[in-house]
């Protein structure tokens, strides 16, 4: 059951980091978030009282192993309410797409076939298609956003595209620069409605940590993301694909554990998904991301939601009252909107900014956040960015407002 | 709070940048990135008899990378291309006179390191 009572100065005690880094103001959760106690401590825990190898000893400690590891696939199951046997284990998101093109796009697509995807994605969801392009002749369609930073996914009816030769549409969920949440959901059943036979993949890297995932609502084919965005270990990402999709992709990697009979010449393949984890399982991480949603359960989405909605507002009142001094870069309204703020200061470098930031003990991003393609189409080199969490508080925008009047100083702005 | 990286010389070239902008005929016309941030500059130098007669450049970065090419220009305008290439970069640094971060380090090398490059 969801705690009723979100306290976030409560949820900031869960996280150690914040007592061992006194003053620190930890705004770069959309690379990476800060780690609760209960996700520390079941990987040690792992370590210390079960670890023992998964999927191949018959005595009591392996098959114990195995369980915890199985148990977790089965929470990430839950919460996203898809089948065990649909959780694939990868390295992170990133892997996660890549076995997607690899896995199913090599080999159904064709010359000629089209893959819309959006100017907003991160490297990760560009790259691995820009790769079938070049092996399977397939075009790209980049659909653009609006004045205010929002997809505008209408475009592709507006365009010369073929909609029957569009086979793949994979979106971002939510933008790890604007902060824009897409509505993957509404966008899959307009796009059906009007006719595209294509399969959806949607990037929820970043939706996952903030908001309820239905895979079934949204109705995607393929929905991937990384644990240590979402209060989990370094090393495990999920892909999710429907059971129908799985059965006839192929494995990516070859090797230990995802086999069923090897001989001199031949081998066949494990049944899904073991089919797509060769090797040793991250043991560890697994059991660790079992436990983040553990906590992410516990604490409950819809609070989460609810308290970043609130700093998400605070957060835009703070860049309006600098407006003459800094650029925002995202949807200017709270609404569908993550708590992810890019921005320059006027005429200086983000990293000049973000580095007076660290001497507050502001922990911000600069650089152009693995999404060129948005920052061309941005017309910037980089954008320094503030991303909050559930263990953020209104106090920390205040102090991330208090170290921007010191770039102030600092620059002459005034 | 220090204001170490942030003296008054970055500050100033970083206004007001010295041998800012295209040198027309230039002999040498090199772009270069530091891949670390994106950073993205253009040096252009005119030779005469072995001496560096003109140098500018243009750049797309921070606030230590601009900085960084408007003390290099002043310091190697004039001088001979033999004596530019014994300047090593702890003497380029000790000559802006701030102690940065190895992050700003790359930064306040990339107009002395792509000029190193190309000479």
């Amino acid at each position: 059951m969801a705690q009723t009572n979100f306290n976030p100065l409560k949820i900031k005690k869960d996280f150690p980091i914040f007592k061992n880094n006194p003053g620190i103001v930890y705004l770069d959760s959309t690379a990476s978030s800060q780690k609760p106690q209960i996700v520390i401590d079941a990987v040690t825990n792992y370590y210390e009282k079960y670890y023992a190898p998964i999927h191949r000893g018959l005595y009591g400690l392996a098959q114990k192993s195995t369980d915890m590891y199985e148990n977790a696939r089965q929470k990430v199951a839950k919460f996203i309410n898809a089948e065990n046997e649909e959780i694939v284990f990868t390295g992170n998101a990133s892997e996660a797409i890549n076995l997607s093109a690899y896995g199913w796009a090599r080999k159904f697509l064709k010359k000629g076939d089209v893959i819309v995807l959006t100017e907003m994605e991160h490297h990760s969801n560009i790259i691995p298609w820009i790769m079938i392009k070049k092996k399977c002749g397939v075009e790209l369609f980049y659909l653009p956003y609006d004045k205010d930073l929002r997809l505008d996914y209408k475009k592709l009816f507006s365009s010369k595209i073929d909609l029957k030769r569009i086979k793949l549409v994979t979106i971002t969920h939510a933008s790890n620069v604007l902060g824009t949440i897409n509505p993957v959901k509404e966008i899959i059943r307009y796009y059906k409605n009007k006719g595209i036979k294509a399969k959806f993949l949607v990037d929820g890297a970043q939706s996952i940590p903030h908001i309820k995932i239905d895979v079934k609502d949204i109705d995607c084919d393929f929905f991937a993301f990384s644990s240590h965005k979402m209060l989990g270990p370094s090393g495990v990402g999920v892909l999710y694909a429907k059971k129908e999709i799985l059965e006839e992709m192929d494995p990516l990697f070859f090797g230990g554990q995802m086999i069923k009979i090897v001989t001199k010449e031949s081998a066949t393949w494990a049944d899904i998904p073991a089919r797509f984890e060769v090797g040793t399982g991250r043991k560890e991480a697994v059991i660790g991301l079992g436990a983040a949603v553990d906590y992410l359960e516990k604490t409950g989405l819809k609070n989460i939601e609810k308290h970043e909605n609130e700093l998400t507002k605070y957060g835009l009142k703070l860049f309006k009252k600098f407006e003459k001094y800094i650029d925002l870069y995202g949807p200017k309204t709270p609404e569908n909107r993550l708590s992810v703020f890019s921005f320059n200061f006027k005429d200086i470098h983000a990293h000049d900014s973000a580095d007076i930031l660290n001497r507050s003990k502001v922990c911000v991003r600069s650089g152009h956040h693995c999404a060129q393609v948005l920052m061309k189409c941005l017309d910037v080199i980089a954008t320094a960015r503030a991303s909050l969490y559930l263990y953020n508080t209104k106090e920390d925008l205040d102090k991330l407002g208090s170290a921007f009047e010191e770039v102030i100083k600092i620059f002459k702005l005034q | 709070m220090s204001d170490e990286l942030y003296k008054e010389i970055i500050l100033e070239h970083w206004k007001d940048p010295h041998h800012y902008g295209i040198l027309k005929k230039a002999d040498i016309d090199v772009t270069e990135m530091n891949e670390l941030c994106g950073d993205e500059i253009r040096v252009m130098v005119k030779l005469n008899q072995g001496k560096i007669e003109g140098f500018s450049f243009v750049v797309r970065g921070c606030s230590i990378a601009k900085a960084g090419g408007s003390i290099l220009s002043d310091l190697v305008i004039g001088k001979k291309i033999l004596d530019v290439k014994k300047i090593t970069p702890e003497k380029f640094l000790k000559e802006i006179g701030v102690e940065f971060t190895p992050a700003r380090t790359k930064c306040a090398l990339l107009a002395y390191s792509t000029l190193q490059k190309a000479i």
